[in-house]
């Protein structure tokens, strides 16, 4: 067991009084290990196969449905009835709860797709034939994801680089904050529109066109916080004890600047999120064919007859961004040291 | 009747379940016209009290369990807000202890002092400036009465605390409450503060409600007395009475807590272990488009210094006179220029790892114990700090070992190693401060005014601690203070300084009995028998 700080046992208690945030925290936990598991909740394969004695894992390996007893050399397709079947005589399927991915194609639709919610398709179709549901579990995985990988490696980009502009100060401080001024005067939104239609756009090479101008969000506060530290005693009686310049900083200075990047941290998430939708929405976004909920957000707006696509992109981004968001305005009281509770 | 009576105060503070009771069934009263010193320690209440008088604590996290705060037969406690604003810098004015906050700085003098007229008497513009210049005279501001619009960081610390004083009394209040006006101001300044409330007191007849600290001004200025411990009235009489025969076992020890006794003698024969020449340390101002270096502030300006083993060196000056930055100079911790040896060994040139090894022997002790150790380490984890640096072969256990010797050394409990800096009193945090300088086994140790944001009982023992750690390891102290009387009890060899310079150097006994600048003079008055001395 780690013996936490009295401060951060106080503030863990503060976060835990914040009721909304707390309750969000949780649930947006649960909703996220969730989704991890995708693969085990909506896919076209099953996820044990027991044939002729042997047992087959089609969700991590790939089989040829000659091994199935079938007829083309081609991999399985565990949906096709005369498959399914061939199986079934000699042996059972486990199949996840959702027998779409997020790009199988349902052509067993009485309506033409769009289609509505029904019991095979629980938020409906869309405009592809594919299964709503299954493509926004996948959509909200990819998206936290994304958001998660850009806010950490952004954010310590920008407190390493706040860092060392606030500890060391001077000409350094001066030449990069010129350079942040002016690099953050670059119309980000646009860029990205042309540089996905020079490249190809995929998860990372987005991340890292993003990582370009996102590393700058951290960058002031973490330099403020150092700029104070620089001249508290405790640093410098640090300083007299010979301690060298990264330990000072790192275990000295940091905790001061964690305190307002981790408040800031929640809402950086949101905005990467927030990001990589309206680039999805717009089509300059992920590959096609990727679940996003941008995309599904696009459809919705092009088939406003099919009011499940727009609702289901609609309310599966507010909740996300509700929580999140709540979850921030917690963490901001908790580090809070001014802040009363009533009650 | 009294002009303020108090009976039976008690005032809690709740955080969560948690709830501490800062002031204890607190009775006294204040007559018309007399002076009532509310004496205590930091956190004994004493301000607590004072601000439940006018109401002002933040509740709800505040709250009164039980009490009656009655000026002139009117009832305070939970009185409706149009009754408190009535009173509130009207009849009952405040004046508090850090001058440069209490003041807005966006608005000038005459506005802040003009307002209170405003709200209270509805005066018009023009009798409020009339009335403004007349309590700028009252409180011995003259020369601002040309410049009424002046901003407060135009003012140096004594006159933002006159215009405070000003504010308080603009509408005659009948009760002053003064929460220790002059902690934050330099000694002289502090002399000539106290003067003035009393020559106030007497002209105007209003009584003050003094809370302090510091004995010997409760002595110069109040009838009467309370002491305060712990929430706890502990007595409450004359002030005679007090000072000759004081019943309680906390107030004797009040009494003979000023720091005393004398500074061991040491070896003159042994070569001064730390010495500087001409030492300078200017900052440079600029100005222009070019930021071209125009002149330069001179924070220390040719000093000379000399310490031997076991010897301290008081240096001693007001606020602005360049002690601490001479401290930080000679450890080599912002740039100077002039010679510095240690151990004969010239220090001043060399970089920053090859200062490194020097660093376990020449080590310094802030002043504030609240800002000097990092609240996110442990205690174990502050004092080793310098061991893994200065002796990374060490083991754990051998770590721990040498933790635990220090703790001892400085009269703290060895199993209180674990815990965090704000579990402890700012005396204790002060020793954790010297424990962190003291496990290196150094030769040389700056203190910057390691007492001065302690209580007087602390102070004492802080001192005493110094002196005996200085006898068993035979250290070099440079002990830098505003207070003279710590200094007397400390050092060897005193250097007066001011602006940067140099005043008046030599023995400690000879400056206090024969000073012969003016300034030593009037700093020595100021400090030891709170007088101003007209010079």
């Amino acid at each position: 067991m780690i013996k936490l700080s009295p401060i951060a046992e106080r503030r863990i208690s503060q976060f835990k009084r914040n009721r909304g945030g707390y309750w969000s925290l949780w649930i947006f936990v649960a909703l996220f290990l969730f989704s991890s598991g995708a693969e085990l909740i909506a896919n076209d394969k099953p996820i044990v196969v027991r044939y002729q004695g042997n047992f087959y894992f089609p969700i991590v390996k790939s089989y040829p449905e000659t091994a199935f007893g079938g007829e083309f050399e081609t991999q399985a397709d565990y949906r096709d009835p005369v498959v399914a079947k061939l199986i079934e005589d000699k042996g059972w399927m486990l199949w996840p709860p959702v027998h779409y991915s997020y790009q199988t194609i349902n052509y067993n639709l009485n309506i033409p797709a769009p289609s509505p919610p029904s019991a095979e398709n629980l938020l409906g179709t869309d405009d592809q034939g594919r299964d709503v549901f299954a493509r926004l579990i996948y959509g909200f995985r990819i998206s936290i994801l994304f958001g998660l990988t850009l806010t950490i490696l952004g954010s310590l980009g920008g407190v390493l680089v706040g860092a060392m502009e606030g500890y060391f100060g001077g000409l350094f401080d001066l030449l990069s904050q010129r350079f942040i001024e002016i690099w953050s005067g670059m119309p980000v939104f646009f860029l990205l529109i042309i540089m996905s239609s020079v490249i190809t756009p995929g998860f990372f090479t987005l991340l890292l066109l993003m990582l370009l101008f996102s590393w700058m969000t951290l960058v002031d506060v973490v330099r403020a916080e150092f700029l104070k530290a620089r001249n508290l005693d405790y640093i410098r009686a640090a300083k007299a004890l010979g301690v060298s310049t990264p330990v000072i900083m790192f275990k000295h200075a940091l905790p001061n600047a964690m305190v307002a990047t981790l408040s800031m941290m929640p809402f950086v998430l949101t905005g990467s999120i927030t990001t990589l939708t309206g680039l999805d929405f717009l089509g300059f976004g992920l590959p096609p064919g990727s679940p996003s909920l941008g995309e599904l957000l696009s459809q919705g707006k092009n088939n406003l007859q099919a009011p499940w696509l727009g609702i289901t992109a609609f309310l599966s981004l507010a909740i996300m961004l509700s929580l999140l968001t709540f979850i921030g305005e917690a963490v901001r009281d908790a580090f809070d040291p001014r802040k009363i509770f009533r009650g | 009747m009294a002009l303020l009576e108090i009976k039976n105060l008690s005032a809690d503070f709740r955080n969560g379940a948690q709830v501490t009771h800062a002031v204890k069934n607190v009775s006294f009263s204040i007559e018309k016209g007399e002076i009532l010193a509310v004496v205590g320690e930091s956190g004994s209440g004493k301000s607590v009290t004072a601000l439940s008088i006018l109401q002002l604590l933040p509740y709800p996290v505040a709250q009164h369990p039980s009490g009656s705060i009655k000026f002139k037969g009117e009832e305070l406690m939970g009185a409706p807000d149009v009754v408190l604003r009535g009173i509130r810098g009207n009849k009952v004015a405040m004046i508090f202890q850090e001058p440069m906050t209490s003041l807005n700085p966006l608005h000038s003098i005459e506005k802040q002092i003009a307002e209170v007229l405003f709200i209270h008497k509805r005066m018009a513009p023009e009798a409020a400036r009339a009335r403004v210049v007349e309590l700028l005279k009252l409180v011995g501001l003259e020369k601002l009465t040309e410049r009424l619009n002046a901003y407060p960081h135009e003012l140096s610390g004594g006159q933002r605390q006159r215009v405070m004083i000003a504010m308080a009394l603009a509408n005659e209040p009948d009760l002053l409450i003064a929460d220790e006006p002059t902690t934050a101001v330099d000694v002289t300044v502090q002399a000539q503060l106290l003067k003035l409330l009393k020559e106030l007191q007497k002209k105007t007849g209003m009584a003050i409600m003094l809370i302090t600290h510091d004995l010997s001004i409760v002595r110069k200025m109040a009838d009467r007395v309370a002491v305060m411990y712990q929430g706890e009235l502990v007595e409450y009489d004359k002030t005679e009475k007090i000072f000759t025969a004081p019943s309680h076992a906390y107030t004797q020890m009040l009494l003979a807590a000023q720091p005393k006794g004398v500074p061991q003698p040491f070896d003159t024969a042994v070569p001064a272990i730390f010495h500087a020449e001409q030492l300078k340390v200017y900052f440079p101002i600029k100005a222009g488009i070019f930021r071209r270096v125009v002149d330069y502030v001179r924070a220390v300006d040719g000093i000379d210094i000399d310490i031997r083993p076991g010897q301290t060196v008081g240096v001693v000056g007001e606020s602005g006179s360049g002690k601490t930055t001479l401290g930080l100079a000679l450890l080599r911790l912002i740039q100077s220029t002039g010679a510095i040896r240690f151990n004969g060994r010239l220090i001043d040139g060399l970089a920053a790892n090859d200062i490194r090894p020097l660093r376990k022997e020449m080590q310094i002790v802030f002043q504030d114990p609240y800002g000097s150790l990092s609240p996110r380490l442990s205690v174990s984890q502050i004092i080793e700090e310098g061991l893994l640096v200065h002796f990374p072969d060490l083991s754990v256990a051998e770590r721990e070992k040498r933790v635990m010797e220090v703790l001892l050394e400085v009269g703290l409990d060895p199993d209180t190693r674990n815990r965090y800096p704000h579990e402890f009193s700012g005396g204790q945090r002060q020793r954790i401060a010297i424990a962190r300088a003291m496990v290196l086994k150094p030769k040389f140790v700056i203190l910057d005014e390691p007492t001065s944001a302690l209580d007087m009982s602390v102070q004492a023992q802080i001192i005493d601690l110094l002196r005996n750690l200085q006898q068993k390891h035979n250290l070099a102290y440079m002990f830098i203070s505003h207070d003279l009387r710590v200094i007397k009890a400390i050092s060897h060899q005193v250097i007066v300084m001011k602006n940067g310079k140099v005043v008046e150097s030599g023995p400690t006994q000879q400056i206090f009995e024969h000073p012969r600048e003016e300034y030593t003079k009037t700093l020595i008055a100021a400090a030891l028998n709170i007088e101003v001395v007209n010079g």
